[in-house]
């Protein structure tokens, strides 16, 4: 647990606090233990929410004086008003929920703005290993054997600009990330991770 | 974390007496009235540390510490003390019996000023947002303009919701745990079987009977399906099993499972220290609480500026966690910031007096956060 040290926090997490302006109101289903919500309540002086289904994960985010709900974000978002939010944070969960297309639609709907941050199913390091070796793929962002994974879906960075071009959203921000870096050339064979920022377009 | 715990010792119920007459929502008119009440801990010299509790249906004022001579401590003692959830060295906690109750405050079994004799069921229909009005006069003669919290379970938790409601200026946060908006229909029958339980008793003799013989076996039988109704199966089956208890003959149809003895002692025990018309009284003032009040409840909570922390219980059956989800999802679109937990409990309904541990880590730092936010200006 990061306790809203800057120079601590992860890679991904910071440059979301790097997109997110100063004083918005902020909704991430899906926020663990708050790490993300401490830095922006923190730092951006924004408000935020979030959405959790573990009962532990709740109590940290309690303790650190962030409001969380106890829900399933298949179902936690449907209630929210149209651009409710500034933004919708969805940071690496979006292989998890059991429908990452409502799961997207309501982000984009609910959130003037939409984060969305997932690990890179195409990197070379996963090529190699389904392609050259035949098994799939184990990599430090997509860290778990096939029979014990969270994991229910696998998304590349190309998918990802496919879907938004298919579905009316306007990519306005990217970030690729490697380990401990941002990289700049050959995201979708480099990246292990990526980040996009998101709206409808209108 | 290392914490001193301790009790805030000997106690004592104080009464407020209010010479005028309460409106209440029915239209008829109430008073003079005395109030119940306790409080715990003190008062800061900017009156901006007061908490007020609210007890559930058979609660009373006592909820911390001791009576003088009394080796049982107030109903959330484990909740309410010196480093507790409700932390008395910081807090200033305040419980009141409610109205329509038999512990002090006013209620059926009161005198009626016309008539010199208890009012029986001359006494008016009375609702939660009665009990509130009641309340609201208690905190306004303690001289406390805004309350840090309200706070409460079951029934306590729907008192909770109607401060927040009405008085929006007053609440900084809300504490509803294992309650409901609105009761259901399941919820509303368990209470008629109780009512028509005391009703059916030949002594109830129409709610007259304090001269006479009490309505014991009636008030006895409703107690007991209330207590069915306040555990699981799954905490029922942990406690009794399919054990029988010892006796001695062997009389058909007395209670020979462990359940029943537990229920019947648990039913005779109440009588000796609840009024049967109180019951009625007050299970129908909580089948009549509707926040909803016709509108949407998103629409009543607009406008709604208290943080609320709402909680409930998996294995509570007779407020079920869907209700307190409700109350979230319609927070969320008032635009209302509100934290909810659904505690992974075995305890069914009883839960809110006895995971205690749980309840007091999500209300000491919920607590923590609206003081500090709001003791340094912020809003």
């Amino acid at each position: 647990m990061n306790n809203g040290d800057l120079k601590g926090a992860r890679l991904d997490h910071r440059v979301i606090l790097d997109w997110v302006a100063e004083g918005s109101s902020v909704l991430e289903p899906g926020c663990g233990q708050g790490d993300l919500m401490a830095l922006l309540s923190k730092y951006r002086n924004a408000s935020v929410s979030g959405i959790e289904i573990d009962e532990r994960a709740i109590f940290t985010c309690v303790s650190r004086g962030l409001s969380v709900s106890h829900q399933d974000i298949d179902d936690g978002l449907s209630e929210y008003a149209d651009r409710a939010f500034d933004y919708v944070v969805l940071n690496q969960c979006l292989q998890e929920v059991r429908k990452p297309h409502i799961a997207l639609s309501e982000a984009v709907r609910v959130g003037k703005r939409a984060i969305i941050g997932f690990a890179n199913f195409a990197g070379y390091d996963a090529r190699f290993q389904l392609a050259i070796r035949g098994i799939a793929p184990v990599t430090p962002a997509l860290p778990y054997q096939w029979y014990d994974t969270p994991n229910l879906h696998f998304l590349s960075i190309k998918d990802f600009i496919n879907y938004c071009a298919k579905n009316g959203l306007e990519i306005e921000k990217q970030a690729f990330l490697g380990e401990k870096h941002l990289l700049y050339f050959w995201p979708n064979l480099l990246a292990e991770s990526a980040l996009f920022q998101i709206r409808r377009k209108v | 974390m290392l914490e001193t715990k301790g009790n805030i010792g000997i106690v004592e119920t104080q009464y407020l007496r209010l010479p005028g007459e309460l409106v209440l929502e029915s239209g008829e008119k109430l008073g003079p009235l005395t109030l119940a009440y306790e409080t715990y801990g003190s008062l800061n010299s900017g009156r901006t540390n007061a908490i007020l509790v609210f007890h559930a249906l058979s609660g009373d004022a006592h909820a911390a510490g001791y009576h003088e001579g009394d080796d049982s401590p107030g109903w959330w003692d484990g909740m309410i003390g010196p480093g507790k959830a409700f932390d008395t060295d910081k807090y200033f906690i305040i419980c009141s019996n409610v109205i329509g109750g038999c512990k002090g405050s006013t209620g059926p079994s009161s005198g009626n000023p016309r008539t010199g004799r208890p009012y029986g069921l001359d006494f008016p229909i009375i609702t939660i947002k009665d009990m509130v009005e009641a309340q609201k006069k208690l905190i306004d003669s303690l001289g406390i303009d805004k309350l840090l919290s309200v706070a409460g379970g079951s029934m306590g938790g729907m008192q909770a919701l109607q401060w927040a409601v009405a008085y929006p200026s007053r609440v900084l946060s809300a504490i509803p745990i294992a309650t409901t908006a609105g009761h259901s229909p399941q919820q509303i029958a368990f209470n008629e079987v109780g009512r028509q339980a005391i009703m059916a008793d030949p002594n109830w003799n129409n709610g007259d009977y304090y001269d006479g013989t009490l309505p014991t076996r009636g008030l006895s039988v409703a107690r007991m399906v209330g207590h069915i109704t306040y555990m699981s199966d799954a905490s029922m089956g942990e406690k009794f099993g399919r054990r029988f208890k010892d006796r001695l003959e062997n009389e058909k149809f007395e209670p020979d499972f462990e359940v029943e003895g537990y229920l019947q002692y648990r039913g005779d025990n109440f009588v000796k220290r609840f009024d049967a018309n109180s019951y009625l009284y007050i299970t129908k003032a909580l089948d009549y609480f509707d926040l909803h009040n016709g509108k949407g409840l998103d629409q009543v909570l607009k406008g709604v500026t208290a943080r609320f922390l709402v909680m409930a219980f998996k294995s509570d059956w007779l407020y079920p966690a869907y209700q307190s989800l409700e109350i979230v999802k319609a927070c969320k679109l008032a635009g209302v910031d509100a934290t909810y937990c659904e505690l992974n409990s075995q305890y069914g309904h009883d839960a809110f007096l006895l995971e205690i541990e749980e309840q007091s880590y999500l209300v000491k730092h919920f607590l923590n956060s609206v003081s500090e936010n709001n003791w340094n200006g912020k809003a």
